[in-house]
Formats: structure tokens, C-alpha cells, sequence
């Protein structure tokens, strides 16, 4: 077998035994690898209705095809996938970097961790050899530094570790896992899984030759890609970075500030991508086999953060910059290395402080409530301060780190309508008041409020639909990103370089037919990009996901853009949503509930999956 | 024997490169067929974010690696001064290795004996990392061209606000 190494290792926690399965091909053939399969293989080991940190919500753990290739950006991938213990619903997350090769040289194309252990560990995954090791001494210590120790400790620097930060082992529920010190399997709280379970990290070896099945021709699409790589397709992403959104956005009254009180920040420009680039970008780096570099790593040489030292992306520079009101890019670099310290999600952490900004202005938590911190919007100091508060969940942070959803819950007072979160995962830099057909993407994601399951927003930005209005017939264009988005997190590629597969779907098969030898046609890869969205779909259906819960944040159906400019009064009735939702079920096969049909399974060969769905409509 | 000013060798701009790792996959492919890292004659150090580089073999004068060879295994090539290394007399003991300032020589994870970057001798097109580097950043060069790199770059930089005036190129 080409492309995957052929097996799947299962750790159990609880009693400590491990063991190497064959994979199940079936399972490759059908759903790829990196998200199709860790979902599919999640769904075999767990019971419906499982509690996210129950010992039962198996952690899974995967590579994709591409993963210790020098496929570029393919090559170092890895996903995590179990049930979030913010959605309730099935989530995933990706990392690149340089831990994905290691595990498949190691020789596996997934790890599933069951149970939970007595005390805290580590798992040391040496090729053959999996050791299930005590980490009491790692408790509490950030990421980096576990890593730092583990390869101290193990005697080999070149072992590659994922591990979680002080939040990870606190439940906090935007908890994410941290590979190669600084890169993060960031969304839906997957670290506080691994907390659950008691396993501070997962450090790996591997020695073992990666292959492919056609490598003279693979080698020349590996060039070919180089080559596009150095194109107008990475542009972006090799110059200024995803921070040059900032003004783009905000150009066309699209960037959520203030929590959602506004579509428009007046101090864009300090927190400009150009802005960023003239003052604090020392290096732009890459990951293993990527030929693009995309790593803004930003410094700090002044002021009262000075030394701070982070990779800045849009998301996490607009969560914790408009999002808070605060114009000052010193402190949001700072805010991303305190989320790299304690292994926190940095967009979930920035929106978090903006909630807490925004209850704050309205009189609904004090002062007294937060330890004393003047949570004004601009303050950036009091973001700095919530976002340790939230990492260690002290004082206040106990209830924030809870994620808006369920912290407003608790805060009680009308909080719920400045919670901004789709199925409870808090949202991300775009305003989907005014971007209608990103708003179909973001209410169907089935890891809740998401821009990376569909990438829709690009069609109301660069203009191809009117972003102020959502028609009939725009689901498909949403469902045939989703499919492929399924198949870039299953092959595991980088979104970033999602713009150089200038043929889509017959790049990605020409890609997955080199590196496995199984003749795929364009049409197929997307019916295993579709297969997989339906996928999740049916793991939401089983834990009692539905059309109520493909849903908008409060704000964005309820408070018009007050700003005088291009989406002033721009909003989503509920009519619009309806539409929404309509238009896409039907484009999708499913139901006007949102499940999909037994006919619809059983064209994408699912029909073991069948019983599932069966039993839920009959309900409905 | 090739005159130490003569002799090439692979050499990594720490500006330029950004630790992506595409050298090591070309070189243990195109050496042992296979994506393996372990089996490059080129690695990758990654000490932080910014700190990155990639290094081999730099030919050296008088090459310590071949001095503390205590079975003679190890000769440096008289044509280019790449270090050769005789796989009947080595036994994988590690003197060399301990001898290289740079880590450049590395013990082989089948084989048991020791590998070292030989520029690619059977590649008309000379060493591939240098060719298929996606930054650009290495190069195939000898020290005296390195020095004269290194003396031209520092000046760009003394005489930054002069170029904006009159550009070299």
C-alpha cells in the first residue's frame, strides 16, 4: 500500500495496553485520510450521546496520504478529531509543522487514545516500540517547554511532540494542542479533550522510508507546484500574510468590532497587515516540505512587551485587536504568545475578551466581577490580563474559559445576546451580517463557527455574488467548497496553497493517484469530499444536531450594521435563514431537518451509516 | 588534490533559509529512493522560530573526520575533496562524527556505517538540494566566494540609505 503506512495504533489509557491494527482500506479508499478518516474511525469507537471529556470520547489522531512526502505543504500534516466539548457535535482540528511526517515515518497513519489515564502522561511513540510514560513533572509547563524537556529527557532533539499547555490540563474548553512549539490544532477545545484523558503530550520518532507509488512523475508535480507555489496563487501569503485582510475588511465594512457593535474599525491601520509587516516581522519561515513560507513570525522590541515573540495571523490579530477595540499590535502579538504559553485557541481567546468587553461596557459584569480589571473595549491592558486570567482559569477566567456560549450561561443578565458563537464555537473576522453567502458557510459548518470548512466568504468579498443579499441557487457554490475543503483536510494539505490546484478536483485526484497508485478520476475525489461532509453530518445527526442548531449569532439577527458606509443596516432575518438552509438541504440530499436521506448514503456507499439517520427521521 | 580556494561545497544563507526541510527529502530520495530525513546527507536545525538553518559537509582542509578514523575508512577525494568513505572498513564506530565541528556526517539507520554529502557525483546537474531548494537559499560555492558574499552584503547594509539613491542593479 502507497500512501499509508498500513496501520493504526490504539493506546488505551486507562488500562495502558497498546496495539498496532492493519488499516481498514476500505475506510482509506472511502474517506482519504487526516479528517474523513479520523472521523470515520471516531465514529466506530464511540457510543451516541458520549460526554466530550469522558473517558469514552476517544481522541483520534491521524496523517493523511501526502504526510512524510515532500508533497509541498502536504508533507507535514496531521489532524486531531473527537467530539468537542464546545459543539457538542464532532469536531477537528489541523496542525502543520513537522510532527505529521514523523508519525507516518513512524508508521501509522492514526493513533486513537482511549480512556483516560490514573495520573498525568505522556505517550513515546518510537517506531514499533509505544511506551506510555509518567509527565507529573510536566504539569503546568507550557507547551514549548514540555517539548523542550521531553527531547531532553528521551535524548534525541530531532523527536517531535504535540502536547497541551496549563489550559489543556484545566478543561478549558478553546484548549488546543500545540505541535513544534508554536503551531496549533487550534479550534473546538480538542486540548481540553487530551486534558480530560490526562495526557499532557504525545511525543514521536520515526525512522521508517516513505514511499510513493509513481515517484518519477510524482517528482515532477512536486516541481510543477514549486513552481506555482512562487505564482500569484501564494502571493499573499508569501508577502504581506492573511493580516492584509485587516484592510480589506474593514474597506468594505465587513470586520466584526467591538463583539459585533460594529462592522468598521477607525484604527485599522495600526493593526494593518502593512502596518505589521514595516514594524514587527523579523522572519517569514516555513514548515517541513512547503515550498511557499508563510510564518510571519513578529517580535516585540520596545515598550511594555517588549521580547514577545509570535506567528500572526488575520484571525487571532483581528480577535484580539478590532474584536476588542484595541489598536495596538505590540499587545496583540503578546496575547498570541500567552496563547501559545497556555494552549489556548487565539481566535476563540480574542472573541472570549471581546464578550467580556462587551458585558462589561453594558454593565453586565463589573469591575468587582473581573478581579478589578477596567474591561473597556480598547483596553489593552485588561486583554492582556483576561487572557491569562481565561489560560489559568483564575478569577473570572474560571467562567470565561468556558467559551461564550456557556459563560454567558452562567453570567446570566442578557449575556446570551452579546455571546457571539455558532454551535457554541466562537466566530472568526468575518461580519456575517454582510456576507450572505459566507453565512450560509458558517450556519451549516458542522464544527460550528468556522470560515475553514468552507471558505464561502470569498465570493461576497472579491464580489462574484451581492454580499448584502442571499438568492436562491448560491448552496451549491457553498457545497462544492465544502467538498473540497473536506479533501484538502483529509489529504492534509494546506489551505494556503489551496490556490495553486488551479484544476481543483483534478489536481487534488492527480495528487492522491501518484502518491497511492489507485486511479482516481476528478469526480471521484469529489464524491469523497462529499462523502465526508456527509460524514460529519451523520456524527452530528447521532449526537442530536439539527436544523436548530444551523443557526447565526444573536447579534448578526437581530442589531443591523449601525455604520454610515457600504453594509449600513445589513443584517439576517429569519426568513433569510430559512432560505439559507432550504437552498442547501436540498442541494446536499437531505432533509428539510438537515439529515441526510438514506438514498443520498447509499449513492456515496454510507450504507452502513444508514440505521443512523433512519432512526432520527423517523422522529422528526 | 584540489586547492582548498577551489574546493565547492554546499552552503545554506542563514537569511534565506527558512528550515522547510525540501533539502532533506530531495537528497534522501535521490540517494537512497526514499522520503527519509534520516537518510539525508543534508539536515535541518530548527532552534526557534528564527533560527534555521541547514548544513553538510564543508570539505575541509586536513578534514578531522578522516584523521580520527582509526581503520582508514575515511579518505577525502582527490578531484573535489568530498570525504569518501570505504563501507568495508567502516564499522559505524562514531569517532568521525564526534571529529565534525558541524555535524555533518552521520551514522546510516540501515546500513550501519557512515554517510556524508558527496555533491551528488552521479547527477550531471551537480548536488540537488541546491537545485530544488524553493528559496534559493543554497548554493554550491567555495569559501572564497562565500567571503565575497558576506563582504557584499555587509556593505548593502552600511551604505542602505545610498543604494536607495543610486541602486546597484
Amino acid at each position: 500500500m502507497y500512501g499509508y503506512a498500513g496501520r493504526i495504533l490504539h493506546v488505551d489509557l486507562t488500562t495502558g495496553k497498546t496495539r498496532a491494527e492493519p488499516l481498514n482500506e476500505d475506510y482509506a479508499r472511502k474517506y482519504i485520510g487526516g479528517i474523513g478518516l479520523g472521523m470515520r474511525l471516531w465514529l466506530d469507537y464511540s457510543k451516541a450521546g458520549v460526554d466530550p471529556f469522558s473517558p469514552e470520547n476517544p481522541l483520534v489522531l491521524t496523517t493523511g496520504p501526502t504526510s512524510g512526502t515532500v508533497w509541498p505543504t502536504g508533507g507535514n500534516g496531521h489532524a486531531f478529531v473527537a467530539k468537542s466539548p464546545q459543539s457538542y457535535g464532532i469536531s477537528e482540528a489541523k496542525s502543520h509543522g513537522s510532527f505529521g511526517t514523523e508519525l507516518k515515518r513512524a508508521g501509522y497513519d492514526g493513533v486513537i487514545f482511549h480512556g483516560r489515564a490514573e495520573k498525568p502522561v505522556y505517550v513515546w511513540v518510537d517506531d514499533d516500540s509505544v511506551q506510555i510514560l509518567d509527565a507529573s513533572h510536566l504539569w503546568g509547563k507550557p507547551p514549548a517547554e514540555t517539548e523542550d524537556i521531553i527531547r531532553e529527557e528521551l535524548g534525541d532533539y530531532y523527536i517531535r511532540v504535540a502536547a497541551i499547555g496549563p489550559a489543556g490540563e484545566k478543561l478549558v474548553r478553546i484548549a488546543c494542542i500545540i505541535n513544534d512549539k508554536s503551531r496549533a490544532a487550534g479550534r473546538c477545545g480538542l486540548g481540553a479533550v487530551m486534558g480530560s484523558k490526562n495526557l499532557k503530550a504525545i511525543a514521536v520518532r520515526g525512522t521508517k522510508d516513505v514511499t510513493v507509488a509513481k515517484p518519477d512523475e510524482f517528482l515532477e508535480f512536486v516541481k510543477e507546484f514549486h513552481e506555482r507555489m512562487k505564482g500569484p496563487a501564494t502571493k499573499k501569503y508569501r508577502t504581506l500574510g492573511t493580516p492584509e485582510n485587516v484592510l480589506v475588511h474593514n474597506a468594505l465594512h465587513c470586520m466584526p468590532t467591538r463583539n459585533y457593535n460594529n462592522a468598521h474599525f477607525e484604527g485599522a491601520e495600526k493593526v494593518s497587515g502593512e502596518y505589521l509587516n514595516a514594524r514587527y516581522v523579523a522572519k517569514i519561515i516555513g514548515c517541513s516540505s512547503c515550498a511557499m513560507r508563510c510564518e510571519h513570525i513578529c517580535v516585540v522590541n520596545e515598550g511594555p512587551y517588549k521580547g514577545a515573540m509570535a506567528r500572526v495571523e488575520y484571525e487571532p490579530l483581528w480577535a484580539m485587536g478590532p474584536y476588542c477595540g484595541i489598536d495596538r499590535l505590540d499587545a496583540i502579538i503578546k496575547g498570541c504568545e500567552l496563547c501559545n504559553y497556555y494552549g489556548i485557541d487565539s481566535i476563540s481567546a480574542g472573541v472570549i475578551v471581546g464578550f467580556a468587553m462587551d458585558c462589561f461596557e453594558n454593565g453586565i459584569l463589573t469591575a468587582k466581577d473581573m478581579d478589578g480589571i477596567e474591561a473597556r473595549f480598547g483596553n489593552h491592558e485588561a486583554m492582556v490580563k483576561l487572557i491569562e486570567k481565561i489560560g489559568k482559569r483564575e478569577g473570572i477566567g474560571d467562567i470565561l474559559a468556558e467559551g461564550v456560549k456557556v459563560a454567558a450561561e452562567k453570567i446570566g443578565k442578557g449575556a446570551e445576546k452579546l455571546a457571539q458563537h455558532i454551535k457554541g464555537v466562537e466566530v472568526t473576522g468575518y461580519d456575517l451580517r454582510c456576507l450572505k453567502t459566507a453565512a450560509l458557510g458558517f450556519a451549516v459548518s458542522f464544527r460550528g463557527a468556522d470560515h475553514n470548512r468552507h471558505g464561502a466568504y470569498a465570493f461576497d468579498v472579491k464580489g462574484k455574488f451581492n454580499r448584502l443579499k442571499y438568492e436562491k441557487g448560491r448552496a451549491k457554490y457553498v457545497k462544492d467548497l465544502e467538498d473540497v475543503y473536506t479533501i484538502i483536510d483529509s489529504l492534509i494539505i494546506c489551505k494556503f496553497s489551496r490556490g495553486t490546484y488551479y484544476k481543483e478536483f483534478e489536481d487534488l485526484a492527480k495528487v492522491y493517484t501518484l502518491v497511492t497508485g489507485w486511479e482516481t478520476t476528478p469526480e471521484e475525489m469529489r464524491l469523497k469530499g462529499e462523502r465526508i461532509n456527509n460524514l460529519a453530518r451523520v456524527i452530528n445527526v447521532r449526537e442530536g444536531l439539527s436544523r436548530k442548531d444551523d443557526t447565526l449569532p444573536w447579534k448578526v439577527m437581530n442589531v443591523p450594521i449601525p455604520d454610515e458606509g457600504p453594509s449600513k443596516g445589513a443584517y439576517v432575518t429569519k426568513e433569510e435563514l430559512d432560505l439559507m438552509l432550504d437552498d442547501y438541504y436540498e442541494v446536499r440530499g437531505w432533509t428539510k431537518e438537515g439529515i441526510p436521506t438514506p438514498e443520498k448514503l447509499k449513492q456515496l456507499g454510507m450504507d452502513e451509516l444508514i440505521p443512523i439517520v433512519e432512526a432520527k427521521i423517523k422522529k422528526t | 588534490m584540489v586547492k582548498i580556494h577551489e574546493r565547492k561545497f554546499v552552503s545554506a544563507d542563514p537569511d534565506k533559509c527558512v528550515g522547510c526541510q525540501v533539502c532533506e527529502y530531495i537528497c534522501a530520495w535521490t540517494k537512497e529512493k526514499a522520503f527519509n530525513p534520516l537518510k539525508a546527507r543534508i539536515r535541518v536545525v530548527r532552534l526557534n522560530p528564527l533560527v534555521n538553518i541547514s548544513i553538510t559537509c564543508r570539505l575541509c582542509e586536513d578534514p578531522p573526520c578522516v584523521a580520527a578514523c582509526p581503520r582508514d575508512a575515511l579518505t577525502q577525494s582527490e578531484e573535489n575533496g568530498t570525504i569518501l568513505v570505504d563501507e568495508d572498513k567502516c564499522n559505524g564506530c562514531g569517532w568521525c562524527i564526534e571529529a565534525c565541528d558541524y555535524g555533518a556526517i552521520s551514522l546510516h539507520p540501515d546500513k550501519k556505517v557512515v554517510f556524508v554529502c558527496d555533491l551528488c557525483k552521479d547527477k550531471p546537474d551537480g548536488p540537488q538540494c541546491v537545485k530544488w531548494c524553493p528559496e534559493e537559499a543554497l548554493d554550491l560555492v567555495t569559501a572564497d566566494v562565500l567571503a565575497q558574499k558576506a563582504r557584499i552584503t555587509a556593505t548593502k547594509k552600511l551604505f542602505q540609505e545610498a543604494l536607495k539613491v543610486a541602486p546597484t542593479t
